[in-house]
Formats: C-alpha cells, sequence, structure tokens
C-alpha cells in the first residue's frame, strides 16, 4: 500500500515546485524553522518598509521573489487581506480582501490573522481565526475558497485559532481544532474540497502540523499535534500511522528532523518513529526544556527552546545532553529561525537578536530594534530566505539586511 | 443610428461571449464543503475577463448564493478593480454610485460598491458616506455615525454643549456598532444624559431563571433536563442538590448580563436554564445576537435554534449571531447555560447576555400591549 502511495507521490510531489531561498510554510522548510540556504548576516539593518492595514500575526511566506503576508482589519477584523509585495523592495503587486463568514472574536492580544498561509511553490493558500480558507494563484488569481464555519457551524474558538496551513502532495492540511467540533482536514489543493476529514481531541489547540520526512525516502507523513501527543498521519489518505499518547503542547509546535522527531511534549522528547504502526520508540525527554509560546528549533545536531523566561537552551539531539543557557531579551511569541549555525529571534518589543550557537555559552551578536508603531507588538515568527530576514508587526512588514 | 448600436452591440456581444449569467449562477450554485467549487472557479475566471463591464452584474448577483458565494464575487470584483487600476482603465463610477445608493439591493454588493468608489475616488466617497447615515446596512452606516462622532467631539471642544448634545443625538440614532455606541453614550453621559443601553441594543432583561442542576464533569450540556421538556412556571424539580423552582430574574447592567451567580450563588458544575417570552409585533426574520462563556444552548418556540460546549474563552457582546423567524405575538426563549469545573478566577462568569435585533444591529423591541 505504502509502494503504491509512493509512486503516487512523485507524481503530486511533481505538480508542486520549491525553490531553496523559498520560505513556504510558518517555520519554513517543513516547519523546521531553518533556512536551506543563505546565510543569516550577523548584523543586520533594515532594507525596506511597507505598510500593513489592521492586525495579523501570521508569518510571511515567500515564493520566488514574492511575499506573502494575511491581515484582518475592520471594527471586528472581518475584512480578511492577503497581500503579495515583491520581496526585493516590498512594493506592493496586489491585495484580494474578502469578509469573515465566520467568528472573528479572538482574545485581545491574538487576532483573526493568526495562522499563516503557506503555499506550494504555484499557489498560496490562506486561513484566517474565522476559519475561512482562501486559494489563489501567485498572480491572484481565486482557485477556491472554503467557509468552514459555514460548513462545521462550532469550528471555532473564541479565545482565536492559529494553527498554521501546510500543504504537501497536493494536499492543504488544515487544522481547525477546538473545545467543540474539532478536525483536521485534508483539503485537495486543486479544488477546496475535502479529501479527508478526521475528528480530533476536542480541545483548543494553537500549535500547528509539522512535515515529517523520513530519510529513506519513503513519502513523507504530517504529525499532528494536540493535548493528547501526537498523531502521524499519511497525507493522502489521512489514515493514522501512528500515534504518540503522552501529551504535547497546544502552543509550541514539534520539530521533525529526517532522523527523529523532538516533540513539544513534556519539556522536549526526542521520539524514533517505527515502520510497523506502534508507537515511536522515546529515546530521550528534558522536562526542564520547556518551551513557552515559542517552537523549538533543531540546528547543527543541537535543538534550542526559548522558555519563558526568555533563555535560549541547548541540548544535544543526539542523547539530551544538556549544552548552554542564553538570556535573551524578552518576552516571545514568535519562534526562533535559523540558517547554518545563527539563531534568529524577535521579541514582543520589535528588539532583533542575531545568536551565535558556536560560541561556547552561546553569544548574542547584534541587536537592531525594529520602529514599531504605537501599540504594536511583533508576536509574528520570521521568515528566511537568502540572506534576508522577512519581519512583520500589525502595522508593518520589513526586510531585513546585512548591515554594513 | 448604426453609430450608436453597433458599439452596444459589440458590448453587449463581448459580455454575452463571456456569458456572464451563467458564471455568476455557477458561482451562487455552490454547495457546502467546496462542491462547485470547480465550476466556480472556471467562472470566476471568466467573470475577471470581461473586466469592468462584468462588475455590475457581479454586485447585483451578491445576497443570493450564501456568504461564501458573495465571497467569489467580491473577490472577482476587487480583482476586475485591480487589473483595471494596473492598466489605467476607469471604473463605472457613476454605476457604482447608482448601485450604491440604491437600497434594495443587497448590502454585500453595496458595500462593495462604497469600497470601489472609495478605492478610485476617495473625495467622492467621503462626499457620499454622511448620506449613509440611516442606510440599512449596519456596515456603510459606521463611517457616518464616525463623522457624527467627530463632528460631536469638535463642538464639545468648542464648549458647545447644546449641539454637542444635538450632533451625538443624531449619531445614537443611527449607530449599531458596540464601540461607537459607547463612545457616543460616554459623550452624553458627559453632557448630564444618561442613554437606556439595553433598550437602544435590545437587550431582553427579565427573564425566569431555575436552577442549579447538575454539570458534573461537563455531561449537563448533553443532558435533557425538566426545563427541556416543558416550562411550567409554577413546576419544581430535582436539581443538583435539592428542589429547585423557577423564580425572578432582572437583569440591572447596560448589557443585559443574565448572571445566574447572583440568584444561585457562585458554584461549579452547574447548570441553569432561563426562559423568557419575547412579544413580537409581526411575524418577521430576525437576529438573536448573543454572548456567552459558558457551555450553552437555546430554543426558540421549542426548537433549538444552536448550542456551544465551550467553557471560558471569552464572552462579548454579539459573540454569536443566531437567525431565527419571529411569530407575530409571543415568542418563548429557553436559554440554558452550564458552569465547569475550573476553579481559575476567571472562569468565575456563569452568564449570558441575549438582544433582539434586525439584521442591521436594530433593536427589535417587544410589542407594548
Amino acid at each position: 500500500m505504502r509502494t503504491s502511495l509512493l509512486a503516487l507521490w512523485f507524481v503530486l510531489a511533481a505538480a508542486s515546485t520549491s525553490r531553496a531561498a523559498d520560505w513556504l510554510q510558518f517555520r519554513g522548510p517543513d516547519g523546521s524553522a531553518v533556512a536551506r540556504d543563505g546565510k543569516l548576516p550577523d548584523k543586520l539593518k533594515i532594507n525596506w518598509t511597507a505598510e500593513l492595514p489592521g492586525r495579523g500575526l501570521s508569518c510571511p511566506i515567500v515564493v520566488g521573489d514574492k511575499l506573502f503576508v494575511t491581515c484582518a482589519s475592520g471594527p471586528q477584523q472581518e475584512r480578511l487581506h492577503v497581500f503579495c509585495f515583491s520581496a526585493a523592495d516590498g512594493k506592493k503587486i496586489w491585495e484580494r480582501q474578502l469578509k469573515a463568514t465566520g467568528r472573528t472574536m479572538t482574545q485581545s492580544k491574538t487576532c483573526v490573522a493568526a495562522p499563516s498561509p503557506c503555499s506550494d511553490g504555484k499557489h498560496v493558500f490562506a486561513i484566517w481565526s474565522c476559519n475561512d480558507l482562501a486559494a489563489f494563484d501567485l498572480e491572484g488569481n481565486l482557485l477556491w475558497l472554503r467557509g468552514l464555519t459555514m460548513d462545521y457551524p462550532n469550528v471555532s474558538n473564541s479565545l482565536g485559532m492559529a494553527a498554521s496551513l501546510l500543504t504537501v502532495g497536493g494536499v492543504v492540511i488544515v487544522p481547525v481544532e477546538n473545545d467543540s467540533e474539532s478536525y483536521t482536514l485534508g483539503i485537495d489543493a486543486k479544488t477546496g474540497t475535502n479529501l479527508w476529514k478526521m475528528e480530533r481531541p476536542k480541545a483548543a489547540n494553537w500549535s500547528s502540523p509539522v512535515v515529517w520526512r523520513p530519510k529513506d525516502g519513503t513519502p513523507p507523513d504530517v504529525l499532528l499535534q494536540s493535548k493528547d501527543g501526537l498523531t502521524a498521519v499519511e497525507v493522502a489518505t489521512g489514515s493514522t500511522l501512528w500515534n504518540y499518547a503522552e501529551g504535547a503542547s497546544t502552543m509550541s509546535s514539534s520539530v521533525a528532523t529526517p532522523d527523529l522527531i523532538l516533540a513539544a511534549s513534556h519539556g522536549i522528547t526526542a521520539l524514533l518513529p517505527q515502520t510497523n504502526g506502534a508507537p515511536p520508540k522515546q529515546l530521550w525527554r528534558i522536562e526542564q526544556m520547556n518551551p513557552a509560546t515559542a517552537s523549538p528549533i533543531a540546528v547543527n545536531g543541537h535543538i534550542y527552546a526559548i522558555n519563558s523566561a526568555g533563555v535560549l537552551v541547548q541540548a544535544a539531539i543526539a542523547d539530551g545532553g544538556r549544552g548552554w543557557k542564553l538570556r535573551l531579551k524578552g518576552p516571545f511569541s514568535g519562534s526562533p529561525v535559523a540558517t547554518g549555525d545563527r539563531i534568529l529571534v524577535v521579541n514582543e518589543k520589535g528588539l532583533v537578536q542575531v545568536v551565535d550557537t558556536t560560541a561556547p555559552e552561546g553569544a548574542v551578536l547584534s541587536e537592531l530594534q525594529l520602529p514599531l508603531r504605537e501599540k504594536d507588538l511583533v508576536l509574528s515568527t520570521p521568515a528566511l530566505s537568502g540572506d534576508h530576514v522577512f519581519i512583520r508587526s500589525d502595522g508593518n512588514l520589513w526586510q531585513l539586511g546585512a548591515a554594513p | 443610428m448604426t453609430r450608436i448600436l453597433f458599439p452596444a452591440v459589440l458590448l453587449f456581444a463581448s459580455i454575452l461571449h463571456a456569458d456572464i449569467p451563467q458564471a455568476l449562477r455557477q458561482i451562487n450554485s455552490l454547495k457546502p464543503e467546496g462542491q462547485g467549487n470547480e465550476k466556480a472557479s472556471a467562472a470566476w475566471k471568466e467573470l475577471v475577463q470581461a473586466g469592468p463591464d462584468a462588475l455590475l452584474p457581479i454586485l447585483s448577483a451578491t445576497g443570493q448564493g450564501g456568504v461564501v458565494a458573495d465571497n467569489w464575487l467580491r473577490l472577482a470584483a476587487n480583482t476586475i478593480a485591480d487589473h483595471a487600476a494596473k492598466q489605467n482603465k476607469t471604473l463605472p463610477l457613476q454605476d457604482l454610485e447608482k448601485f450604491l445608493r440604491d437600497t434594495t439591493h443587497d448590502p454585500a454588493g453595496r458595500q462593495v460598491a462604497f469600497d470601489l468608489i472609495h478605492a478610485s475616488d476617495p473625495a467622492k466617497a467621503d462626499e457620499i458616506e454622511p448620506e449613509l447615515l440611516n442606510d440599512p446596512s449596519q456596515e456603510l452606516r459606521r463611517g457616518a455615525v464616525q463623522k457624527l462622532i467627530a463632528s460631536g467631539k469638535a463642538a464639545l471642544a468648542k464648549k458647545d454643549e447644546m449641539n454637542a448634545k444635538l450632533i451625538f443625538h443624531q449619531a445614537l440614532d443611527a449607530s449599531r456598532d458596540e464601540d461607537q455606541v459607547k463612545v457616543i453614550a460616554s459623550s452624553l453621559e458627559g453632557l448630564g444624559e444618561k442613554v437606556d443601553l439595553p433598550r437602544h441594543f435590545g437587550f431582553l432583561m427579565k427573564w425566569q431563571v431555575i436552577g442549579p442542576f447538575d454539570n458534573t464533569k461537563r455531561s449537563g450540556f448533553d443532558t435533557v433536563f425538566p426545563p427541556e421538556k416543558e416550562i411550567n412556571l409554577t413546576a419544581s424539580y430535582p436539581g443538583k442538590t435539592g428542589q429547585v423552582k423557577w423564580q425572578p430574574f432582572e437583569s440591572t447592567q447596560d448589557y443585559g448580563k443574565i448572571d445566574f451567580n447572583k440568584p444561585f450563588g457562585l458554584l461549579k458544575e452547574v447548570t441553569a436554564y432561563a426562559t423568557t417570552t419575547f412579544d413580537s409585533a409581526t411575524e418577521r426574520d430576525a437576529e438573536i445576537r448573543l454572548g456567552c462563556k459558558d457551555g450553552w444552548k437555546l430554543w426558540l418556540n421549542g426548537q433549538l435554534v444552536f448550542g456551544r460546549d465551550e467553557y471560558h474563552r471569552g464572552q462579548k457582546m454579539d459573540q454569536y449571531k443566531l437567525k431565527c423567524h419571529l411569530k407575530q405575538g409571543p415568542n418563548v426563549l429557553l436559554m440554558k447555560c452550564c458552569q465547569n469545573e475550573q476553579t481559575e478566577n476567571w472562569t468565575v462568569e456563569w452568564e449570558f447576555q441575549l438582544r433582539i435585533c434586525d439584521a442591521t444591529g436594530t433593536a427589535i423591541l417587544a410589542f407594548a400591549k
């Protein structure tokens, strides 16, 4: 069964394109938060600034020379925006606007444009907390729409929803998990119809799914996370492949490397998936390494997490051996991203910090204060593309590059 | 005559070539769960290719296929406008203005018309906006109300209290959005006038309440307690800790909160009910707008309207907008409200607020006999 699906996967994979500098979803390549190329400059400056309306904390995504970002404006954040900017100079290429068909209530810190969009390299898929889902081509032509609260009236969360989309193998993975009518959907990227609909734990959940690409080249699986743990599902069918049922965070998302999965569970738990459908083997666990809101990141054989005190904690992926701890200037809502051996974080007040992970105790190489509008915060996770960093607040989108 | 007819025929032919009516029908035929998306997608492309000439037909088609279909149409309109701007083509602004001013058109289409005018000619939109003060669309009148608020504040700044009062009253009469009403009410209160907010919004203030029934392990949400079988205001029933019977409760709160903690105490894992009868002057469509952060269910005239088993994620006015149909005369509402087991201080609330209004948010008041 998996062999025939492997063939299918190759056919489907051919339909999507991805360039090394692309950042196609929340936390970039397969949700790893690590750029595949480029170099994060040690010192940064602002290259350009663009204005955004309303509110938004979704991650910008980069597809070739285009940058896409979502916002929501209006007294109830009922106007939903998708913007396309030129990644090179921040000029607006197009903007599309639709109206919320679901409930737009959120807690005041978060907002309707919280979940991040994603792309398969040819199309952009966007969702908002009101559970309106839209698909466009890169020129802004609408492919399809779904009003998921219209389809499933109790799909909503009065605190707001924030789980981000991902797309793999022609399927858009759409988590709409909440206390009441709780699902993750596998939606046909071409038509917007359900390929599968999976009942999920009835609990609010702001964590995002990640793709796991095993190093043996077998088709990628999607890892769904909830308060109950992690569930690996087959992309095309939504069939459950295995379950890890020891609980997981409903805020920070896990990380998958080709070798193993670093679950945001009881701190960080390293899991080795089995091929026989059995629960994964637990290799190690560090309960004290507790990511708060920000998701952990795996860089060069180490796992890093920012705890609620704003301390960046390092451990070895091989055995969970504890490394250094580096106090950063917090607080943090957005997750760290990395290129090479440099990690970049942005705190809520817009302070960008570049960390050298090779320094014996970790070291902050530079800081850059973003000029935030009054009352603006940076709650979003940056995007990386080549040697550039893209960050947004409610009111602005910035490109950062190397400072002289 | 030929000079007039020929371009008109060409124009008509080009529109016909795009088969706009068929494309609009395709979009307005969408079914749930994305059924019909493929045909709608092709139809959408056709509409966009037809360019500005398709705008009026697109706007005229709103309100017929549901809110998701309206988004397809909205996106077609704003994509056409975007392309036109890039190609230095003008939009039919006069036709859009005529469409906007005709209040028999669907509010969604009229809002798009206003947005297109605003994007192309902000000064024109600014000129039209005050005239929308009493528009049937809640969204369209907002800008006009905001202008009046600004004007009232300017009068206050000049210490012209009489004029300020007049302006704020005018704004209040037109306003429907909570944030604007709050500003207006606060300004009027500063001028010595208290606004009857419950009446303005249409909150139902007088209820009969009964409880507590059980909600251990959140089971109460699905349990059919006696009030769901009959509403007998003289009856008593076994509750969670003893016999319970109906008792009157009247909210004194500006936003009509019915607080079960007041008659029953700060309890956990309990369920209560509230009932009231709303006398409608006519048979009509309406909206019940509800705010509640506990598990809840609502019945109207014995029919379940909606329910939600979510606890302590937040509450606000108009959190849920429930379309309903009122009978002429008495309409019986029954509200079930479940408090769960959480003990954090932000989980104390066991309450709801409910108002009846039309689609513009205008209060529908009970018929006074």
